[in-house]
């Protein structure tokens, strides 16, 4: 069985995000990018089933612009085997990178697809379920463990009352969530060989797909800020304004 | 516009969520539900009641018991051929069939709305709620997860809904439920508590969370809710976690004790009218959107504080 997991390029999770003055977007120049953390939890989780023996091939693929090369090597040197970029500098909406995954499930025939359950810049929370209804396969969302056994994956998603199990019939697509494995970080070898790995560059006209946006952003703007309010010297103080408040009382 | 609205229930009792996407889509047009489950003729009943709901389209059916959105998702997109608008809640469920739908559909979805601005323009956080982005849909049918903090809920009395039933649901043996682990709580639901105590990963044991964290909230008739730091270590189970990729919240008081205000977690609660925070670092920026802030060591002042009220 061969493993593909789309990883996505974004800002770094520890770096505040800036809304441009002029309110297009979010200022991204000179700002530390980083493979999207749901990403790396679907890397790590594809390389344990394949040291596990139930997969031969994890392959990486991005959608993006040149840089997103740079995401594609850490999934090389965390120990993908081979990654694909499709290169693009438009913005390209979930429903886009849907079809042109579609279109790279086609050509590899993988088993499983593992996704990130939500891309930490548009927080879309939705790449998955499409590559899912375009392809008519089975889906897993927001993954707390997976198990492969045979044509068929088993997987608990974590779901707002708790935990739900469901099997799914393969090939799949399973999304992830953040407990279901801690990501291994690439050795200073691993990088190094990461460099040498296969990676093919396509364009989204390779694959026949319209990425043209659907939305258009009107305007990007900061939320209402708060302000910090008073600090209370004890115990006694906090209960008197909870109970002005009529909390508590 | 004709809307078609996800009404989230467990077969029984219709979930609260489901009121919030109500107030959304009657903003759009006619609201019409959808009540997709297996024995599910008492949510029918409920949700004909709520006011505001023009029709209850129900589909009992043993293949949606589970809300699998690989059955679920085709049965919604055939019903949006007489729809413009399908909306559903930014609840576990919504996010996993939503998109599915919106696939079938070859439209955009617009996630998390927090308000309608226009027929097509929408606002919606991004980037962790660092941001908020207007958007217009050129899509002919819209597919939208709505916020529950965002909208007021529609009342749950007044309402007289034609009910209907509706047929065409199957399996599509694509997938299968197994099992499923429920926490049963008496406390009030996260997303409709008045009032959230939250623990960090200062408690240290998922004994202490207990002993420190529960009396007060019991006290306060609180819904417990935990940064990821706390479900990680294993102190309370996941579907405790408030934040970006936890549940997003919005009580009348939110009390974050032992939590460092990290902005995935702000990114959960500063919606919050008041929010109060124990920590014992002056500098926590937890402190940076506290109403008010209490600086000491949450072992002694949290008991201290339960037993004064
Ligand atoms: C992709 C991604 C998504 C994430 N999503 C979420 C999310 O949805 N929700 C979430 O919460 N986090 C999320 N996180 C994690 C987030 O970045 C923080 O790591 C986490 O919120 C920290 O939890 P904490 O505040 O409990 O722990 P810490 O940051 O360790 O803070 C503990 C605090 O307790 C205080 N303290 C220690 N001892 C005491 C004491 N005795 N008395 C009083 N105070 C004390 C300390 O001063 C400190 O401020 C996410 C991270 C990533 C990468
Ligand atoms: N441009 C992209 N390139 C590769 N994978 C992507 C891209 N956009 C989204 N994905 C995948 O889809 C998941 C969910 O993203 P989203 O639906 O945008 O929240 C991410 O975690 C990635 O695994």
């Amino acid at each position: 069985m061969k493993i593909l997991v789309p990883v996505k390029r974004v800002i770094d999770y520890n770096v505040k995000p800036r809304v441009k003055a002029d309110g297009t977007g979010v200022d991204l120049a000179n700002v530390k990018m980083s493979m999207n953390p749901f990403d790396e939890i679907a890397v790590e989780e594809a390389l344990r089933i394949k040291e596990a023996g139930k997969a031969e091939e994890v392959v990486a693929v991005s959608v993006g612009p040149a840089k997103a090369q740079e995401t594609l090597r850490t999934a090389l040197a965390m120990g993908a085997d081979r990654a694909i970029l499709i290169e693009t500098d438009e913005t390209v909406e979930p429903l886009a990178v849907a079809k042109l995954l579609a279109k790279v499930a086609a050509e590899e025939n993988p088993g499983l697809i593992l996704l990130g359950k939500q891309a930490i810049d548009d927080d879309s929370n939705q790449t998955g379920q499409m590559l899912a209804a375009l392809l008519g396969w089975g889906q897993a969302t927001f993954a707390n463990t997976v198990a492969v056994e045979g044509d068929s994956v088993t997987v608990a998603r974590e779901i707002d009352g708790g935990l739900q199990t469901v099997k799914l019939n393969t090939p799949a697509i399973v999304t992830t969530d953040l407990r279901l494995n801690e990501p291994r970080y690439a050795s200073l070898p691993n990088i190094m060989k990461a460099k040498k790995k296969p990676l093919d560059t396509k364009t989204p006209g390779d694959y026949g797909v319209d990425i043209a946006p659907r939305l258009t952003t009107l305007k990007v703007t900061e939320p209402p800020v708060r302000s910090a309010g008073i600090k209370v010297a004890d115990v006694d103080a906090l209960v008197g304004k909870l109970k002005e408040m009529g909390v508590g009382a | 516009m004709k809307t078609l609205v996800w009404v989230e229930h467990d077969n029984a009792v219709m979930k609260d969520a489901t009121l919030a996407v109500v107030t959304a889509a009657g903003k759009l047009g006619e609201v019409h539900a959808l009540v997709a489950g297996s024995g599910c003729g008492a949510v029918a009943e409920q949700v004909a009641k709520v006011a505001g709901v023009a029709t209850v389209h129900v589909a009992d059916d043993a293949s949606l018991e589970h809300g699998l959105a690989e059955n679920v998702a085709p049965l919604v997109a055939k019903l949006m051929e007489s729809h413009d608008a399908f909306l559903a809640p930014a609840t576990t469920t919504g996010k996993n069939i939503a998109p599915r739908v919106a696939a079938l559909l070859d439209v955009m979805q617009i996630s998390d709305i927090l308000s309608v601005e226009g027929p097509k323009t929408f606002t919606r956080p991004i980037y962790a709620g660092n941001a908020i982005a207007t958007v217009e849909s050129s899509d002919a049918k819209l597919v939208i997860t709505v916020r529950g903090t965002a909208f007021d809920k529609a009342a749950t009395e007044g309402g007289s809904a034609a009910i209907e039933n509706v047929g065409g649901a199957a399996d599509a043996g694509l997938s299968s439920f197994v099992s499923a682990e429920i926490a049963k709580s008496e406390r009030p639901e996260l997303t409709s508590a008045k009032v959230i105590v939250s623990g960090g990963r200062a408690l240290g044991s998922g004994e202490k969370f207990e002993e420190v964290i529960t009396p007060l909230a019991d006290k306060l008739g609180a819904g417990i809710g935990a940064s990821r730091a706390a479900v990680d270590a294993g102190y309370v189970p996941n579907d405790y976690q408030v934040g970006q990729t936890g549940k997003i919240v919005a009580p009348e008081v939110y009390v974050a004790v032992g939590i460092s205000g990290a902005i995935q977690h702000l990114a959960g609660m500063k919606d919050s009218k008041t929010i109060i925070a124990i920590n014992k670092d002056e500098d926590a920026p937890i402190f940076q959107v506290a109403d008010i802030g209490l600086v000491a060591d949450l072992f002694t002042a949290v008991p201290e504080l339960t037993g004064k009220l």
